[in-house]
C-alpha cells in the first residue's frame, strides 16, 4: 500500500533545509575582469584567469563584495568584519583550476533569517526560515555531454565546455534546519524562495531568472516520525528551475521518503535530480562516501575586511521588503489581489508606482501597463518598460481623463512613442491626435455624412434614432477617430430634428 | 671595451654613450650562449629571433632621443617559470611541452617596458621543485665552476647563466631557497625580495603562499638596478603590497655600514656546515666589523621546525596549484584515443607528466590536506610558520640585518643527493625560514671554500620590505671582498672555450 502526501505528512514530520545559489550581476566575473553576459557565444568571455591558465591570479571583485552585504544586510545577518576565500580542491573538466575558489568556514555573512507568510487551515502564518550563511563563490564552467542516452558524462561519446560562465560571481545562501512545518513544508519552501527572489531583485544584486539558472535551488527534505524528535537522513534535490518546482520537489521527496520509510526501507544520503515533467526525483551521485574536498585557506587572495563605516552606508539603501511593499501599494492603489499577483509576475510595480507618482490614476496606470502596453511588449518579445516611459503613459492618461483624447487615440499615442516618433506630446502634435471638439468643424462632417447616405437622415428624421449609428460611424471615420462619438450624436440628432 | 664579462651598470653605460648597440650586445651573449651552453645547459629555450628584434627595437628608440630605462638594451636570462607571451614556457616540466602562453606575466610586461632584451627560457627543476635542476624534465644544468656539479636550484639555469657569462642578468623564483641557493653555489648575487614586493602575476604557481620572483647578477649594484625593474605593487596579485618600492639602487651605492647591527643567528650556521662555508662567512663578517658594523649572536630556537613544517605547507599548495594540469585546456594529453573518459586521461596524463619529485609533493599535500589530518599537519605548519615570523620579529627587533651562510655546503656533485631527498631539503635549511616569514633575503658570494674552490655565500635578510637594508650591507662587503681579492670572485672560473 503507497501513502498519498496527506498520508504521509500524517505519519512524518518533515523538516527542510534550503541552499540557494544566486548568480550576481556583476559586469565582471568574480575574479577577473570578463564580461558576466548571458546567452554569448560558448568561450568567449575568458581570460587567462578564468581559464585557470598556469600563472593566472585571482582578484576579488569589489563589487560582488558590496552585493553580498547587501544580501546579508536584506536578511537580518551580521557582516563578517574577517572573511576568507579558500579553495575546495576536486577534479572536474568545466572547472578550469580543478578547484573552485569559495567562502568556507569564514563566510561573509552569518546568522540571519528571513520571515515567509503563507495561507494555513487557520488561516495565514508566518514562519521564520533562519539563515545560516551567505557566501561568495565562483561558478563553474558549463558541460554540454553529447551521444550520451542521460546527458550525463557516463556514455556520453564526447562533451563540450563553454567557459563563459566558469568565474561568475556566485552567492550561496544557507538556511539552517527548518523544523515544525509539518504538511506545509512544500509551501514554506516556496514561499522562502519567493521572497528571497522578490528581495534580491528590491537590491538589484541578480536577474533571478531560475529558468536560465541565475538563481538556483537545492532543497534537502528528511523525515522523521511524527513525535519522535529526531532527524532522519537528507536527501539534496537539485535542478529546480521554478517556484512551482520548489514546491513539487520537496511534495514529492517527502512522499518517496514516507514511502521508503513505510516499506522498511532506509534513506540514502544522496543527491537527486528533480524531474520536471513528473514532479519526481532520480538519484545523483551518492553521498555515502563523502568527498574530502582538502579546502584550505586560498593563499593567492588576502582576507576580505569591509571597513563598518561602508557596511552602514551599505545598510541605508536596503529597500523596504518587497512583500511589505506590495501590501502597502495594494491597499494604496485599492487593487484587486489577481491584479496585483499579475503586476508581481510581469515585474511592472515599480513602473506602475512611477507612473502614479507622475500623478497618473491608479486603475488606469495598471490597466495601461498590463493591458496595452504589455501586448504591444509580447508581440516584440521585450520587456514593457523598454517601449515607454512612465513618464508619458503618465501624460497620455492625463489627456484621457481630461476628455483630450479618446481610448482609441490614446492607442495610436502608444504606437507612436513606440515606434520612436517621440514623446507623447510630441507624436499628439505631429500625428494631430487630439480629440475635435470643435462643434464648426463636426458639423461640416456631419453635413458631409448626411450629404453622402441622405436615405439613412430621412429615416432618422422619421425617427428611427438607431440608424444614426451608420452616420456616426461615418463621421468618426471621417475625423480619424479624432471626434467624441457622443458629441457626434449629439450634435448629428439635433440637426435632424431628433435631439 | 665592453664585453660579456662587463657588468650589467657597465654595459648600459656603454650602451648610453652608444658605445655598442643592443642588437651588438644581445648578439655578444647570443654567441657565448651558442659557444657554451652544450656544457652548461643554462637554456631550455633561446629567442633569438625575439631577442634580436627587442634590441634592434631599443636602439631605435635610443637613435630617436627616447628617454629610455637605466637597464635599457641589456640582456637578460628568464627562469622557465614566467609566462612569456608566445614564447614557450613549461616550468621545466614535460606536462606544459610546448605550452605558448597567451599573456606576459607582470615581470615580463615590466622588463619588456623596460627595454631589457629577453634571451630565453632557463632550466629549472620542475615547477621549481628542487635543489639542483637535476628534477628538470629536460636535462640537469651544469655548474660553470666545475662541470661534474649542480648549480643548485630550482632556478639553477639562470644562475648558471649569469656566471657562465652567457648573460649579465636573470630572473629567477624563490620558494624556499631557489634564487638564493643556486647564487651561493654559483658565485653570483642573487635576492628574493619580500614577499609581496614583486608580482607573481603569470609565474606559475608552486607555493602561492611562498613564491617570490628576483633578481639574479654579477654585482649588487646590477642586482638592484634589475630588482628596481621589476618590483612594485600589481592590480593583478592581490598579494602584493601597495607601498614604494624600497629605494634598493640608493642603497648599494651607499658602500657604508658604519653602526649597522648586524646579527649572527646562532641556531644557522656550525654543526652540519662544511668547514670553508663557515670560514668564508667569518672572515666576511670581520670585514663587516672593519667596516664599522657591530656583530650580536642572535637565536632563532624554533628555526628548526621550519623544515619540516616548510614540506607540508608547500606540497599542500602545489597539490591544489598543479590540479590544474589535467590535459584539458592545455599542454600535454596522453592516451587519449577516443576510448577513455575525461577523468581517465587526466589520470593518464598526469601520470606520463609529471616527474617523481612533483608526485611525491602532490601526494604529500593531498595527504597533509585530507580531512583528519589537516589539524595535524597542514594546520600545525601554519602554526610554525608563526613561531619563525615571530623569532625573525624578536631578532630584527635587536639588529637591522640578519646573516648567516646560505648553504650548508658548497655545490654538490650531480647525482650525489638526487635519491636521497631529505638530503637535498637539507640544502635549504638556511634559506626557508625566510620565504616562511616572508622577508627577503640576499645570496652575496664571499670567497672560495678552501677545501673544494667553490663559491661561498653569505645570506642577508631584513625585515618586510626592508630590501634596502641587505642591498646597503651587501653592497659594502662586497666593495670590502673586491678590495681584499683585487679582483672579482667570477675571475676565478673556469674557462669554458668559447670565446
Amino acid at each position: 500500500m503507497t501513502l498519498d502526501y496527506a498520508g504521509a505528512t500524517t505519519k512524518y514530520e518533515p523538516t527542510l533545509g534550503l541552499e540557494v545559489h544566486v548568480e550576481l550581476n556583476t559586469k565582471s566575473k568574480m575574479f577577473c575582469g570578463c564580461a558576466t553576459e548571458f546567452g554569448a557565444e560558448p568561450n568567449t568571455q575568458t581570460c587567462p584567469v578564468c581559464l585557470g591558465l598556469p600563472g593566472a591570479l585571482p582578484v576579488v571583485n569589489a563589487k560582488a563584495i558590496e552585493s553580498s552585504i547587501l544580501i546579508g544586510l536584506a536578511l537580518n545577518c551580521s557582516i563578517a568584519p574577517y572573511s576568507r576565500f579558500a579553495r575546495k580542491n576536486y577534479f572536474y573538466p568545466d572547472m578550469p583550476k580543478n578547484f573552485q575558489t569559495s567562502q568556507f568556514d569564514e563566510p561573509i555573512c552569518v546568522n540571519g533569517y528571513l520571515d515567509v507568510e503563507i495561507q494555513t487551515d487557520e488561516g495565514q502564518k508566518v514562519f521564520r526560515v533562519e539563515i545560516e550563511r551567505v557566501h561568495m563563490e565562483e561558478d563553474t564552467g558549463k558541460s554540454l555531454h553529447v551521444g550520451g542516452a542521460t546527458g550525463r558524462i557516463h556514455g556520453a561519446e564526447y562533451s563540450l565546455l563553454d567557459y563563459n560562465r566558469a568565474g561568475i560571481p556566485l552567492v550561496e545562501i544557507v538556511t539552517r534546519i527548518v523544523p515544525g512545518t509539518g504538511k506545509y513544508a512544500p509551501q514554506v519552501a516556496r514561499a522562502y524562495v519567493t521572497e528571497l527572489r522578490d528581495i534580491l531583485r528590491s537590491l538589484g544584486v541578480s536577474d533571478v531568472k531560475m529558468e536560465q539558472g541565475s538563481l538556483r535551488c537545492d532543497a534537502n527534505v528528511s523525515l522523521a516520525p511524527i513525535g519522535s524528535g529526531k532527524l532522519g537522513t537528507r536527501s539534496e534535490t537539485k535542478n529546480v528551475n521554478s517556484l512551482r518546482s520548489v514546491e513539487r520537489a520537496v511534495s514529492g521527496e517527502i512522499e518517496r521518503q514516507a514511502n521508503r520509510l513505510e516499506a522498511g526501507e532506509r534513506i540514502i544520503q544522496e543527491t537527486r535530480h528533480f524531474l520536471e515533467e513528473s514532479g519526481q526525483t532520480r538519484p545523483g551521485r551518492s553521498k555515502e562516501q563523502a568527498e574530502d574536498y582538502r579546502y584550505f585557506p586560498e593563499p593567492d587572495l588576502v582576507p576580505v575586511t569591509p571597513d563598518a563605516k561602508w557596511i552602514e552606508e551599505l545598510g541605508t539603501r536596503i529597500p523596504e521588503k518587497p512583500s511589505v511593499r506590495r501590501k502597502r501599494l495594494q491597499t494604496q492603489w485599492n487593487c484587486p489581489d489577481k491584479e496585483m499577483e499579475s503586476l508581481v509576475n510581469a515585474e511592472l510595480l515599480d513602473v506602475v508606482e512611477e507612473t502614479i507618482k507622475l500623478g497618473a490614476e491608479p486603475t488606469r496606470a495598471r490597466t495601461w501597463w498590463l493591458g496595452e502596453i504589455s501586448r504591444l511588449a509580447n508581440e516584440k518579445e521585450v520587456a514593457p518598460t523598454s517601449l515607454i516611459t512612465s513618464k508619458d503613459v503618465a501624460e497620455i492618461i492625463a489627456l484621457i481623463v481630461g476628455g483630450d483624447l479618446t481610448d482609441k487615440l490614446a492607442r495610436q499615442v502608444v504606437e507612436g512613442v513606440i515606434s520612436g516618433e517621440g514623446s507623447a506630446s510630441s507624436v499628439i502634435e505631429k500625428r494631430g491626435l487630439k480629440v475635435v471638439s470643435d462643434d464648426s468643424a463636426l458639423m461640416t462632417a456631419i453635413e458631409a455624412a448626411i450629404a453622402a447616405q441622405p436615405d439613412t437622415a430621412e429615416r432618422i428624421r422619421g425617427g428611427n434614432i438607431p440608424a444614426a449609428g451608420a452616420l456616426i460611424g461615418a463621421v468618426m471615420k471621417a475625423t480619424g477617430g479624432a471626434a467624441d462619438a457622443a458629441k457626434v450624436r449629439e450634435l448629428l440628432l439635433k440637426h435632424l430634428g431628433r435631439g | 671595451m665592453t664585453t660579456i664579462y662587463s657588468s650589467a651598470t657597465e654595459m648600459a653605460q656603454a650602451l648610453s654613450k652608444k658605445d655598442i648597440s643592443s642588437v651588438e650586445l644581445t648578439k655578444l651573449h647570443l654567441d657565448r650562449i651558442e659557444a657554451v651552453d652544450g656544457k652548461v645547459h643554462a637554456f631550455l629555450h633561446v629567442d633569438s629571433q625575439g631577442a634580436i628584434a627587442q634590441a634592434t627595437a631599443v636602439d631605435a628608440k635610443r637613435a630617436a632621443g627616447e628617454k629610455l630605462s637605466p637597464l635599457a638594451g641589456v640582456p637578460l636570462a628568464l627562469k622557465d617559470i614566467l609566462a612569456q607571451k608566445g614564447v614557450p614556457t613549461t616550468a621545466g616540466s614535460k606536462i606544459l611541452q610546448d605550452w605558448r602562453p597567451p599573456y606576459d606575466s607582470t615581470v615580463v610586461a615590466k622588463l619588456k617596458a623596460a627595454g631589457v632584451v629577453i634571451l630565453g627560457k632557463t632550466n629549472m627543476d620542475e615547477f621549481a621543485m628542487g635543489s639542483s635542476t637535476e628534477n628538470s624534465a629536460y636535462g640537469t644544468t651544469q655548474n660553470p665552476w666545475d662541470l661534474t656539479r649542480t648549480p643548485g636550484g630550482s632556478s639553477g639555469g639562470s644562475a648558471a647563466a649569469v656566471a657562465a657569462f652567457q648573460a649579465p642578468l636573470a630572473i629567477g623564483t624563490d620558494t624556499g631557497g631557489s634564487i638564493r641557493q643556486p647564487a651561493a653555489l654559483t658565485g653570483i648575487v642573487g635576492v628574493k625580495p619580500t614577499y609581496g614586493g614583486v608580482s607573481r602575476y603569470g609565474v606559475v604557481a608552486y607555493s602561492s603562499s611562498l613564491d617570490q620572483v628576483g633578481p639574479f647578477a654579477r654585482t649588487v649594484l646590477d642586482t638592484a638596478l634589475l630588482h628596481e625593474a621589476i618590483a612594485g605593487h600589481d592590480e593583478r596579485d592581490s598579494t602584493s603590497i601597495n607601498a614604494p618600492v624600497p629605494q634598493v639602487v640608493a642603497a648599494a651605492k651607499k658602500l657604508d655600514v658604519k653602526g649597522m647591527k648586524i646579527g649572527v643567528i646562532k641556531e644557522l650556521g656550525g654543526t652540519g656546515f662544511q668547514a670553508g662555508v663557515s670560514q668564508r662567512f667569518n672572515e666576511a663578517l670581520e670585514l663587516l666589523v672593519a667596516g664599522g658594523a657591530q656583530i650580536v649572536e642572535v637565536s632563532c630556537p624554533n628555526f628548526e621546525y621550519a623544515l619540516a613544517a616548510y614540506y607540508l605547507i608547500a606540497p599542500s599548495e602545489a597539490s591544489s596549484n598543479l590540479a590544474r594540469f589535467d590535459s584539458m585546456r592545455y599542454g600535454l594529453r596522453v592516451g587519449d584515443d577516443g576510448s577513455k573518459g575525461a577523468e581517465e586521461v587526466m589520470s593518464i596524463t598526469r601520470e606520463a607528466g609529471f616527474g617523481k619529485e612533483v608526485k611525491r609533493r602532490i601526494i604529500l599535500g593531498t595527504y597533509a590536506l585530507s580531512s583528519g589530518y589537516y589539524d595535524a599537519y597542514y594546520g600545525s605548519a601554519q602554526k610554525v610558520r608563526t613561531l619563525v615570523k615571530q623569532d625573525f620579529e624578536k631578532a630584527f627587533a635587536q639588529v637591522d640585518v640578519l646573516v648567516s651562510p646560505v648553504t650548508p655546503t658548497t655545490a654538490f656533485k650531480i647525482g650525489e643527493k638526487s635519491n636521497d631527498p631529505v638530503a637535498m631539503y637539507l640544502s635549504d635549511i638556511a634559506t626557508i625560514p625566510v620565504n616562511m616569514a616572508g622577508i627577503g633575503g640576499m645570496s652575496l658570494p664571499v670567497g672560495l671554500a678552501p677545501e673544494d674552490g667553490l663559491p661561498v655565500g653569505m645570506q642577508i635578510m631584513a625585515p618586510v620590505m626592508q630590501d634596502d637594508r641587505f642591498y646597503r650591507v651587501g653592497g659594502a662587503l662586497e666593495a670590502a671582498l673586491l678590495s681584499k681579492w683585487g679582483k672579482p670572485l667570477l675571475s676565478n672560473i673556469p674557462e669554458l672555450g668559447g670565446m
